[in-house]
C-alpha cells in the first residue's frame, strides 16, 4: 500500500465515524417515533427511509450536489454562514454520508425498540421515572445489541460508499478522498498494485464486519436489508 | 367523605366502548372484577396514566389526574401509582436487586416509604436478590414486581391480574403474600381479577365490571350473596362467604370445629388459633338441601333454615336455592326437578347440608402473623 493512501485511509474513518455518531443521535427518535408511532404517514416516513437502500448512489449524490450548490437556499446559506461551500468539502460529505447511510441506523434500531415494546418503558414510567430517564436507563440498555448493529452496519457502509462520495465530494486530497475513490483512481492510472491493496484491506474490513454481527446475532438474518 | 378516587371516563379503543362512573375508596383493597375483555385492564390502565385515548375526570382525593375538558393528564410517573402487571415486566437488564433499587431511587419523597428490609421481609425476597430475572418462576416474578412496586412508595397500587399466568398449586402460594402486603403496607389497592376466590380471598369491597361499564359494587361479604351478582360471577364458583370462629382443634380426627352463629360446624383441619374469626366460602354447588333432619349420612355440616328465595335459571337443568338460617344464609345449586319433586317453596323449613367449604382467610386481626397457607 502507497504511503499516499494512508490520507485517504485516514479521512474515510474520520467520515464514518463522524457519520456514525451524527446518526446515532438523528436516528434515534426517528427510530423510537417509527417504533411506537400511529400516525397515518408512518409508511410514507419508512418509506422515505428506505430510499437510500433502492435509489441508485448518482441520483441520490446528483439531487445532493444540486441542493448543496452555492446557488441553492441550503448550500447558499451555508456559504454565508461558514464561508465556505457545502459541495465538494468534508462537511458536504458527512451531510452526504448521513442521508445515504439513514436506512442502515434507523431500520435495525426500529426493529430493537419494536421488539422491546411500551410493556418495561410502561411499567420504568410507574415507578417514577421521566421520559428521558426511562429511555436513558430502561429502553437504551434494552436495546444494547440494536445500537450495536445499527452502528457497525452505518460505520461500514459509510466506509464503502462511492457514488455518493464522487458526485458530491469528488476527488479532493485531504478533504474528499476517501479510500473508494483512491481506489478507482489507482485502476484510472492502472495501478493496480495499490487499487489491490486497498481493495483487498476493504474486503477483509467488510468480511470482518459482518462476521462480528452475524456471531453477535447468533445467526440470524440482517434486518437492515 | 372519605378520600375516594373518583372517576368518570369513557374511552373508545377498537371496537370496544368504555364508560366508567366510580368513586372507589382508598382504604383496603377493591378487587375489580369481571369476565375478560369487559374494560378491568383498560380502565386500570386509565388511572395509572398509560392509555392516552381516555376522555372525562380521574380525581385522586382531590388532585386531578385526568381532565378532558381541562387538557389536564398528569403523567403516569407523577402520579405516584405502583403497577404489578400480568406480565411482571421486569427489567431483564437488571438483576431482582436492580430491579427493587430502581424503584428505591425514584420512590416519592412525600407519604410513608415501606423500606427495602421490610418489604423482602414480607415477600420473601432475600434468596432471590442477585437472580437474573428470566431465571426466576412466574411466582418469584410476582413476588419481585409486586415489591419493586411497593417500594417506589405509591399511594394506590393496581394489580392486574397478578395470578393468570399461574398454576392453581403456585397461585396458592403466592396469595398470602399479596394478602399480607395489601394489609401490613397499609396502600390502597385495586385488584383487578377474573377468579372470584381471589376476590373473596383479598378483597373488602367489589366492583363488577361488563361490557366497559360498571355492573354491581358493594361491600364483601354481602356483596357476594346477592343474588343479582350470579350471572357475573358464574355458575360454577356462585356461593356465600360465612364467617365463623375457631372453637376447638380435634388433632386426632384432623379436624378443626368452628361455630357460625351459633350452628357448629367442621372441617379440615386449619392451623388458626382458637377464638380467631375467619372467612369461609360454601360453593353452591357443594350445597344440597334436604327437607327433613337427615340421618345416615357423611355430611357433617347441616343447617337448618328457610327458604328465602328460588330462582330458576332458564334453560338450563338447575335452579339456585337461597336458605336463610339464623347465623346467615347459604345458596345451593339442585336440578330443577329436584326442586319440583322436594315440592320446595319460599318460607319452607329445610336443611342445608354443606359437603365442603374452603378456607379463605382470616378476618380479624388484619395482616398480623405469617400467611397461613389456604386449605383447599
Amino acid at each position: 500500500m502507497a504511503f499516499d493512501d494512508l490520507g485517504p485511509l485516514w479521512l474515510t474513518l474520520q467520515l464514518a465515524a463522524v457519520t456514525t455518531l451524527v446518526l446515532v443521535v438523528l436516528g434515534t427518535p426517528l427510530a423510537w417515533w417509527l417504533a411506537f408511532t400511529r400516525a397515518r404517514i408512518k409508511p410514507a416516513v419508512e418509506a422515505v427511509t428506505a430510499l437510500p437502500l433502492v435509489l441508485p448512489p448518482t441520483v441520490m449524490g446528483f439531487y445532493l450536489l444540486v441542493l448543496m450548490s452555492p446557488g441553492n437556499p441550503l448550500g447558499g446559506a451555508w456559504l454565508r454562514f461558514t464561508g465556505d461551500t457545502l459541495s465538494f468539502s468534508f462537511s458536504g460529505l458527512v451531510i452526504a454520508s448521513v442521508i445515504y447511510s439513514l436506512p442502515f441506523m434507523v431500520q435495525p434500531l426500529q426493529s430493537a425498540f419494536e421488539t422491546i415494546g411500551r410493556a418495561p418503558v410502561e411499567a420504568a414510567a410507574t415507578l417514577g421515572a421521566g421520559p428521558l430517564d426511562r429511555f436513558l436507563t430502561v429502553a437504551s440498555p434494552l436495546a444494547f445489541r440494536g445500537y450495536l448493529t445499527a452502528m457497525v452496519l452505518t460505520f461500514a457502509h459509510t466506509i464503502g460508499e462511492f457514488g455518493v462520495v464522487l458526485m458530491v465530494g469528488g476527488n479532493i486530497r485531504g478533504e474528499t478522498r476517501v479510500i473508494s475513490i483512491a481506489i478507482y483512481e489507482h485502476v484510472e492510472t492502472l495501478d493496480y498494485a495499490a487499487a489491490h491493496g486497498l481493495s483487498a484491506l476493504l474486503l477483509a474490513f467488510s468480511f470482518i464486519v459482518l462476521l462480528a454481527i452475524y456471531a453477535m446475532n447468533g445467526g440470524r438474518a440482517l434486518r437492515a436489508r | 367523605m372519605a378520600a375516594a378516587l373518583d372517576i368518570a371516563v369513557s374511552a373508545r379503543l377498537g371496537g370496544f366502548e368504555l364508560d366508567v362512573r366510580h368513586a372507589f375508596a382508598l382504604s383496603g383493597v377493591t378487587a375489580l372484577f369481571g369476565a375478560s375483555g369487559s374494560g378491568k385492564t383498560t380502565l386500570l390502565r386509565i388511572i395509572a396514566g398509560l392509555e392516552d385515548g381516555a376522555r372525562g375526570t380521574v380525581d385522586y382525593a382531590g388532585e386531578t389526574w385526568l381532565s378532558s375538558a381541562e387538557r389536564i393528564r398528569t403523567p403516569a410517573h407523577r402520579r405516584g401509582v405502583g403497577v404489578v402487571f400480568q406480565d411482571a415486566r421486569l427489567f431483564t437488564h437488571l438483576d431482582v436487586a436492580g430491579n427493587l433499587g430502581y424503584a428505591l431511587r425514584r420512590a416519592r419523597h412525600t407519604g410513608p416509604r415501606p423500606s427495602l428490609e421490610a418489604v423482602s421481609a414480607a415477600l420473601d425476597l432475600a434468596p432471590l436478590m442477585n437472580r437474573r430475572t428470566d431465571a426466576l418462576s412466574g411466582g418469584e416474578r410476582q413476588r419481585v414486581a409486586m415489591g419493586r412496586a411497593l417500594l417506589s412508595a405509591p399511594r394506590l397500587m393496581l394489580l392486574d391480574e397478578p395470578l393468570a399466568a399461574l398454576d392453581n398449586r403456585r397461585k396458592a402460594a403466592i396469595l398470602p403474600y399479596i394478602e399480607r402486603v395489601v394489609h401490613e403496607f397499609g396502600i390502597p389497592a385495586i385488584y383487578v381479577t377474573h377468579a372470584i376466590d381471589e376476590v373473596a380471598h383479598l378483597a373488602d369491597r367489589i366492583v363488577v365490571m361488563t361490557e366497559g361499564r360498571v355492573a354491581a359494587t358493594g361491600d364483601l361479604p354481602e356483596a357476594l350473596e346477592r343474588l343479582d351478582l350470579q350471572p357475573l360471577t358464574g355458575h360454577f364458583e356462585a356461593g356465600v362467604l360465612l364467617e365463623v370462629t375457631v372453637t376447638a382443634q380435634n388433632l386426632a380426627h384432623r379436624l378443626t370445629h368452628v361455630d357460625f352463629g351459633g350452628q357448629p360446624m367442621t372441617m379440615p383441619m386449619l392451623n388458626i388459633p382458637l377464638g380467631e374469626t375467619i372467612r369461609l366460602r360454601a360453593r353452591a354447588r357443594d350445597v344440597s338441601i334436604a327437607t327433613e333432619p337427615p340421618r345416615g349420612l357423611s355430611i357433617r355440616n347441616v343447617l337448618e333454615g328457610r327458604i328465602a328465595d328460588i330462582t330458576e335459571e332458564p334453560e338450563t337443568a338447575f335452579a339456585e336455592v337461597s336458605v336463610e338460617t339464623p347465623s346467615g344464609h347459604v345458596r345451593a345449586r339442585l336440578t330443577r326437578l329436584s326442586v319440583e319433586e322436594l315440592g320446595l317453596e319460599r318460607g319452607q323449613q329445610v336443611y342445608a347440608l354443606i359437603k365442603s367449604v374452603a378456607f379463605d382467610r382470616r378476618v380479624v386481626p388484619r395482616g398480623s402473623g405469617a400467611p397461613v397457607s389456604p386449605e383447599r
